[in-house]
């Protein structure tokens, strides 16, 4: 075993205890939400997965990103089958070890060349689009500062590894062509031969060290990739497939029902009902003020979302100049979140940091705008629901603070004293048949 | 001819110990407001003209509590839910169809959790079921040739994922159905549900409205059809407000029918 393998294995260690351990305080942060039953039905739940994650069913509706992202994705997923080869080199000291497939290898390294150069341009399709195209989704103030750099960064690092493959491969044909060294002849290269002329006149030296230097750019690349996805919004390629799978299935017009409240109720309208006793460590509080009083699946949708701002695009509220964007909803819901992991990290507990999701993030002015349309939860590609976080804030605003816009506490009394939103006498409301 | 505008109570028929087959939730907008009324009747007319035994609670029907839930008061909602599920199963109702898509989701969708299970539809799929089953034959009339284009109410659509229902009716009116670019799963709010009827617009550069109204014109309709009395509110208003009133009607799917069948 070489120098080289043992670094590697070192480095390949490393990446792996550091992507678990982020992975872990996800995990936790994630189960600071509070509890929803999400594994009822499960076949509808595999077939939604199947369709929406896997078969990216919703991206469809905007075909040029859709075919784009298509491309960037299968070739994500299948070029992974290439980087194992390159993993168990790395180790064992082997090149190409997967070359004693014969001529089948030279049609695989052909087929991810050529995914490979689909992601290439898919990538920088979308750099450009994304910077140049004055896409209003992409030019939006909610992506200022970190967000704008987390995108190029995915996008200029994807571009960055597939170049390094491509050169890598071509420095390896050259040295096949001079029959130099271990490598022997194979693999079929139609995109990176193109590169060829390139390596013209060098001498077998520099291109085993260009080979190799792409080899180790590609490789590390790939590991801190891996570890950068858990602080970026790239994390979307691996939560897409348990977010859609624990989607809610029920109608989208169906709010939840607040079981404390049901209970309060009864207790109202029937005094012979007992609620159950309160738990005094946990006090019972309506709606949501912080990231603890989201469920679970909520704290998911936040780490899922990517920033597409399809949801905002579609927003009537945003669409006519509102401040409520519900991409912003999300964004600020996974910052909290980490905040608050964060502070879990120093402290060991959480302590109070005299913030909240509610007040410090979100406003209650976003919150006030939302029409409850659902055009955001139907745009998402992969079912995340900012709705259901606006509606448990609004929940926190009125029942906690009773600090809802005049006009709606005037609603609220006329239902109370007239059964009708409006002032109107319930005595009138079969007036209407009297009348011609 | 002359409008059956005919309504009998449950209380009535309780009185004679007959039930009838389904029940119209009439709605509070359906109730009070002036244009909405016009629908109320409308929906009345069709179901008269097929002589379906139907009933309303009059003035024992109160809110929902549809826009208490949009708003967070999640208290008020389940007090004025539950007071309504007590008088609805208190009847023993089977089968409710409602003039408006708010009731219609939250009857649906929200009362069987504290205890009302009720088959609920929207006058849209009623009246398309009657067009189905051959109760209801519907013919053009004066809407015949005539260019509609129909906006689709949040909580009919994208809520409760009826698209169909409404525009196969329309399609019977034998006119020309022109569809804006956000329509279906994609259509535009009209700027009033999740309790916005009630209160001030946030700031912005728009209303949501007239966003929505300008879309529909720019295809110069000669109605803009939609099944909800609060969008029939805003559109009504949009229209008003590019001047367009003589050219373009804002009307119900349900007056469609109605008027187009002399109802």
């Amino acid at each position: 075993m070489g120098i080289q393998n043992i670094v590697f294995i070192i480095l390949l260690a490393g990446a792996i205890v550091l992507f678990t351990r982020n992975v872990r305080k996800v995990i936790r942060n994630i189960r600071l939400g509070k509890d929803v039953d999400r594994n009822d039905r499960p076949s509808e739940r595999w077939k939604i997965m199947t369709l929406v994650a896997l078969g990216q069913r919703k991206m469809l509706s905007r075909p040029l990103p859709a075919i784009l992202h298509i491309f960037v994705y299968v070739g994500f997923v299948l070029i992974n089958i290439e980087v194992l080869e390159m993993l168990v080199d790395g180790v064992a000291g082997t090149h190409r070890f997967l070359s004693f497939l014969g001529p089948f290898y030279g049609y695989l390294i052909a087929f991810f060349e050529i995914l490979a150069f689909l992601v290439t341009f898919g990538c920088l399709v979308f750099l450009l689009r994304r910077n140049l195209a004055h896409i209003k989704r992409f030019m939006s103030k909610d992506l200022d500062g970190w967000p704008r750099t987390d995108a190029n960064l995915i996008l200029c690092s994807e571009i960055l590894l597939m170049t390094a493959l491509f050169t890598m491969n071509a420095a390896d044909q050259s040295l096949q062509n001079l029959s130099y060294g271990h490598y022997i002849k194979a693999g079929s290269f139609p995109v990176s031969s193109l590169l060829l002329p390139l390596f013209n006149g060098m001498s077998a030296t520099t291109l085993v060290m260009i080979e190799r230097i792409c080899w180790w750019f590609h490789i590390i690349g790939i590991l801190g990739f891996l570890n950068y996805l858990v602080i970026s919004k790239h994390f979307h390629i691996l939560l897409a497939f348990p977010n859609v799978f624990y989607s809610n299935l029920n109608p989208k017009g169906q709010f939840t029902n607040l079981e404390s409240v049901t209970n309060e109720v009864k207790a109202m309208l029937d005094p012979s009902f007992t609620p159950a006793p309160v738990n005094p460590d946990h006090p019972m509080r309506f709606g949501a003020k912080d990231i603890v009083d989201l469920s679970w699946k909520q704290l998911l949708d936040a780490y899922t979302c990517t920033e597409c701002g399809r949801c905002t695009s579609s927003c009537p509220a945003n669409q006519t100049g509102k401040l409520l964007s519900p991409r912003k909803i999300m964004m600020d819901t996974r910052d909290r979140l980490t905040e608050y992991g964060n502070n879990i990290d120093e402290n060991g507990s959480f302590k109070d940091d005299g913030k909240a999701l509610l007040g410090d993030y979100i406003t209650a002015e976003e919150l006030w705008a939302c029409t409850s349309c659902n055009a955001c939860v139907q745009e998402c590609p992969v079912n995340i629901d900012p709705l259901s976080i606006i509606m448990d804030m609004r929940r926190y605003l009125v029942m906690e603070q009773s600090a809802a816009p005049a006009g709606l506490n005037l609603m609220f009394t006329n239902v109370e004293n007239n059964g009708a939103p409006w002032q109107f006498s319930p005595a009138d409301r079969l007036n209407w048949a009297k009348e011609a | 001819m002359e409008h059956n505008n005919t309504v009998t109570t449950m209380a009535d028929y309780a009185a004679k110990g007959e039930s009838p087959e389904i029940l119209f939730w009439v709605g509070c907008a359906g109730s009070f407001d002036d244009r909405a009324k016009k629908i109320t009747k409308a929906i009345v007319r069709i179901l008269n003209h097929v002589g379906i035994k139907f009933a309303v609670l009059g003035t024992e029907e109160t809110c929902s509590g549809d826009p208490a839930k949009r708003a967070g008061n999640e208290f008020l909602f389940q007090m004025q839910a539950m007071n309504a599920i007590t008088v609805l199963n208190g009847y023993g109702i089977k089968k409710i169809v409602t003039g408006c898509p708010h009731c219609f989701n939250t009857l649906k969708n929200e009362y069987p959790s504290i205890g009302g299970n009720y088959e609920v539809i929207h006058h849209t799929q009623l009246i398309q079921q009657l067009i189905d089953s051959g109760k209801l034959t519907v013919k053009g009339g004066a809407f015949k040739g005539k260019l509609i284009t129909f906006h689709d109410p949040c909580y009919l659509g994208r809520a409760n994922d009826v698209y169909e229902a409404p525009r196969e009716i329309i399609e019977k009116l034998e006119v020309e159905l022109s569809e804006m670019k956000r329509s279906r799963a994609k259509g535009f709010c009209c700027g009033a549900g999740g309790a916005q009827m009630f209160k001030d617009a946030e700031k912005g550069n728009k209303e949501v409205n007239i966003e929505r109204s300008e879309e529909a014109l720019a295809l110069k309709p000669d109605v803009i059809a939609t099944g909800c009395p609060f969008c029939m509110t805003m559109m009504t208003d949009g229209v008003k407000h590019f001047n367009k009133e003589q050219q373009t009607k804002v009307m119900d799917v349900a007056e469609l029918i109605a008027q187009a069948n002399d109802l």
